[in-house]
């Protein structure tokens, strides 16, 4: 009798516990038609499991994965690189992604997109979702949670996304079926391509704000980020992508501040907002008035940003390397089919 | 912690685990730490307020004991040279002292509730008095902490010692021992409200692990949070709509509203004591039931002998009978017979302490003159049908194929379900000229009836597919129900057979999980592309 | 005995009260008969029946309700 117990018990809790892992396989978004940023953390582990080891790494929210294109970088320069980039990415998340980074492999430069320092406190539970649930589990992960937790969410959540996406059993459609154990690619090592133009049209600057400080927080983590690439022999670059947008206004008093912190801790920061060099047309570089580069834009970013990688960091052109060749070749020529694919649909 | 979260779940698990590894003589110590730990999670401020009632109690009750004891001896040794008046003198004497311990202790503890619970209350009342006299200067309104369960703990422990000056009950003499059966976790937020003579001694006692003590109570546990967060959190999502904008949802609203909220409340009432009941076995200690199919009444008054069973009978028991019967009330029906007649005379005792009674009822359920209208309409209704009954018997006599039908009980039964529903509204709109209002437009509002049928049922935030699921729950809901007898909802029946045991609760689980309304919820639109 | 039974007479003149062993739990007796009864016995015995003894298995039977009274007048 207790033996029949045991054994049905335990028997129906391991068909329970494979029902609801399946149900949380179709219950997960799977951001592969709308929303496509949600999918770009779990690709660099595609990449990474494939041994592919990069030069630089980008880090940060939109404005890294929108503005440079790693198979261009290869092509012109040689330079290998991944960009690790998620919708709003906080810059804690992005000091996780980073230490989770070097746990596969060793970069040269670490590159960071300082507008995420303007965040004092969590943000959006839905961006959280973007960039965490796709995480491996590692203590990395855990830590990255518990940095960005917003009010109303809870650790458990992230464990077992079940209990965040059960609701979604309401709206399912096909796509959450046929994405169940696999998903396409949506990205070129992390570069999520935008080819529509919306040109930009006002001439309206960002608001004025009460209080221009940077948060403390910001400038702690780009303390810890930088001493996570000093034990990692990696140097660390800050930037500013260039936006001209007055709803996500990059204000000179946060630059001066950015700046004044770099001085301060010998460390670079390009500003490409007002940098002519880059030939930036704003009215076709940007798919959505000017808050994003699109395909254009990040292609003449990606020029002017890998001469500067080479010539001033010295990262090693390895075109000569006939393994690494064959793989980055094949890269740039998906991408450029998937650019001429994209432009001829429309 | 509400028992819809995830860290009840956790402080559960541990709580049980510990409770039947550790050595057995410290189980209950290890309650009454549990149980304090749980209500100084949902409230720091709260632990004086419960301290207080146990310390009192502890020491009314022990005093009550002392006094009984010795009027026991002194009886005993002075039995031969006391005459059976002079006994019966001298017990008067000593129930008298001890009575007015019993009043104190409960002055004091009622007290507390009705300083805490009403004062905001009383005084809005009076400032709108003032008001209407033309009056200026009002009183501030202070805003008092009101501590989790307030109401129920109190009234177990006054309870308890009314049982002990009653000698229906032992002093407990321990004062952690009662400090547990004041805190015991499991019935802390919402009863049910326990006898000492019932619960006591179970919590005390040495526990063993078994198949059959822990089944069927994790069953129940689940059975309750299927309850509540697949019906009762999914109906509250279109209840509230409804309520927050009344001048929107008139006459197939409202109708609407008095049968979602029945079933709404019936969920998550039941569903809430499951979970409580449930936990408490998974423990080996039985809480007795608080509800035995209410809905399948045929009349308002055994509605209340089946629908939060304990409030009723402590009420019945410490205010109608007690009140009825007093010493004053006797006089006035001895006089209002003399006065006005046998039928009116025998009647006004039990008027009195029925409408006492359903006034406190309805002021027990909120500070709020809803809750005491809703009260009071009870006690009307339950006058009315006791003047009628003479009526429908000898309706019965004549019509006996009638009367005995199914048709006729599924008649009385629809009758009071509609009743007990239509007044249950006051505790939606909070507002008693609102309710009237609104249940007044079920009588001219008829072009609100064509929303049941254009799809604008689901702009309430419950979509088609819930309602859906809903309908089915409550199908199971109700035929789990009329399967099972008073009291063993899954009685050991089920865990006799293991293999059907482990389908139902891992059946419960995955239901509850997916669609159960908890967590954030997930809106579409929060994951489309804003522009970052 | 039969004091009690007029009384209960009194109350419910249909019933048979000789026999019949479940007065509450039948619902022959409502909580306005059983005080009507109370303020009776109290009158007509010179006892007095406290609130606690109201129970059911007190007020089932006549003979059980007899006890009672009998148990309140001897201590």
């Amino acid at each position: 009798m207790v033996k029949k117990r045991i054994i049905s018990v335990i028997a129906v809790l391991l068909i329970l516990i494979l029902l609801l892992y399946l149900a949380t396989l179709i219950l997960m978004p799977k951001y592969m038609s709308v929303s496509k940023e949600g999918a770009l953390i779990s690709e660099y582990y595609t990449e990474a499991d494939l041994g592919n080891t990069h030069q630089v790494i980008f880090v940060g929210d939109c404005e890294v994965y929108e503005s440079f294109v790693p198979p261009v970088l290869w092509n012109e320069y040689g330079i290998t690189s991944y960009i690790r980039g998620s919708a709003q990415q906080l810059i804690w998340q992005s000091y996780y992604l980073l230490e989770e980074t070097f746990e596969y492999e060793s970069p040269d430069v670490v590159v960071f997109n300082v507008l995420s320092v303007k965040y004092g406190e969590p943000q959006n539970e839905a961006y959280n979702r973007m960039t965490l649930d796709k995480m491996r589990w590692s203590k990395i992960k855990a830590d990255a949670i518990k940095a960005s937790m917003t009010e109303e969410e809870n650790f458990a959540s992230y464990i077992f996304p079940l209990l965040r996406f059960h609701s979604r059993w309401n709206e399912l459609g096909a796509e959450d079926f046929r994405y169940m154990f696999k998903r396409d690619k949506v990205s070129h090592n992390g570069y999520l391509m935008q080819t529509s133009v919306v040109p930009k049209e006002s001439d309206r600057v960002g608001e004025e704000l009460m209080d221009y400080s940077l948060p403390e927080i910001g400038f702690e983590y780009l303390d810890k980020m930088k001493k996570l690439c000093e034990e990692n022999g990696a140097e660390l670059v800050l930037i500013k992508s260039p936006t001209n947008s007055w709803k996500f206004w990059w204000y000179d008093e946060w630059d001066r501040q950015i700046e004044a912190y770099a001085e301060k801790n010998g460390l670079d920061y390009y500003n490409f907002i007002d940098e002519e060099g880059v030939g930036l047309d704003w009215s076709r570089d940007t798919y959505d008035g000017g808050i994003h580069l699109n395909v254009y834009g990040a292609e003449k970013m990606t020029l002017y940003f890998g001469k500067i990688l080479s010539e001033v960091y010295g990262v090693e052109d390895l075109r000569t390397d006939d393994g690494i060749s064959g793989v980055w070749d094949k890269k740039y020529d998906d991408y450029i089919k998937a650019k001429e694919g994209s432009a001829d649909k429309k | 912690m509400a028992f819809t979260s995830v860290e009840f779940i956790c402080f559960l698990a541990v709580t049980v685990l510990l409770y039947y590894l550790i050595p057995k003589r410290t189980q209950w110590p290890l309650l009454l730490l549990a149980s304090y730990i749980f209500y100084f999670l949902a409230g720091g401020w709260y632990l004086p307020f419960i301290a207080t009632t146990t310390v009192s109690s502890y020491f009314a009750a022990v005093i009550m004991l002392r006094s009984s004891e010795k009027e026991k001896n002194y009886i005993e040794s002075n039995r031969d040279n006391m005459s059976k008046d002079e006994r019966k003198t001298y017990k008067a004497v000593q129930k008298k002292k001890r009575f007015r311990i019993l009043v104190a202790a409960l002055i004091l503890n009622f007290g507390i509730l009705g300083v805490l619970k009403y004062t905001g209350f009383t005084l809005s009342n009076i400032n709108s008095l003032i008001g209407f006299f033309g009056g200026q200067d009002k009183i501030s309104v202070p805003s008092l902490i009101l501590p989790l369960g307030i109401s129920f703990y109190t009234f177990q422990t006054m309870g308890y010692l009314i049982d002990v000056y009653r000698n229906t009950t032992t002093a407990e003499k321990n004062i952690f021992r009662l400090a547990l059966f004041v805190s015991f976790f499991p019935q802390l937020v919402q009863g049910p409200i326990s006898r000492h003579s019932e619960l006591a001694s179970q919590l005390y006692e040495k526990h063993t692990a078994s198949w059959s003590v822990i089944a069927p109570g994790a069953l129940r546990v689940c059975w309750g949070y299927f309850k509540k967060l697949v019906i009762a959190d999914t109906l509250m999502v279109a209840i509230k709509a409804i309520v927050e904008s009344p001048a929107e949802h008139e006459g197939m609203y409202v109708v609407y509203l008095i049968i979602m909220y029945s079933a709404e409340i019936y969920a998550d009432f039941t569903g809430g004591i499951d979970i409580t009941i449930g936990v408490a076995q998974m423990l080996g200690i039985r809480v007795t039931e608080n509800f035995n199919r209410p809905f399948c009444s045929k009349s308002t008054k055994e509605y209340w002998r089946r629908w939060h069973i304990t409030m009723g009978s402590w009420f019945s028991d410490y205010v109608f009978y007690p009140v009825s019967i007093c010493k004053p009330m006797q006089k006035l029906s001895k006089f209002s017979r003399a006065k006005l007649g046998a039928a009116v005379g025998k009647r006004i005792p039990v008027y009195l302490a029925t409408i006492l009674t359903w006034f406190l009822t309805g002021l027990w359920h909120g500070a709020g003159w809803n809750f005491i209208v809703w009260g009071l309409l009870n006690c009307l209704i339950i006058l009315v049908s006791q003047e009628l009954q003479p009526l429908y018997d000898r309706f019965n006599n004549k019509h006996k194929a009638l009367a005995d039908s199914r048709g006729w009980e599924v008649f009385c039964q629809v009758r009071t379900f509609l009743l007990m529903g239509i007044i249950r509204i006051l505790d939606c709109y909070r507002d008693v000229p609102l309710t009237f209002k609104m249940f007044g437009t079920v009588f001219y509002s008829f072009s609100s009836w064509r929303d049941l049928f254009n799809g604008s049922l689901s702009d309430l935030g419950v979509s088609l597919s819930q309602y859906a699921v809903v309908i089915v729950a409550i199908i199971i809901v109700w035929a789990v129900s009329r399967k099972t007898e008073e009291g063993a909802l899954f009685g050991e029946k089920l865990c006799s057979r293991p293999l059907l045991f482990s389908f139902c609760a891992a059946g419960l689980i995955a239901a509850t999980l997916i669609f159960g309304s908890y967590g954030i919820g997930y809106d579409a639109s929060q994951f489309i592309y804003s522009q970052f | 005995m039969d004091k009690l039974i007029e009384i209960l007479k009194e109350i419910h003149p249909d019933v048979d009260f000789e026999t019949e062993n479940a007065l509450v739990d039948d619902g022959i007796l409502d909580s306005l008969d059983i005080v009507t009864l109370i303020t009776e016995i109290n009158d007509r015995f010179d006892v007095s029946i406290p609130a606690e003894e109201i129970i059911p298995e007190n007020f089932n039977s006549a003979a059980a309700l007899y006890d009672l009274i009998t148990r309140l007048d001897e201590d």
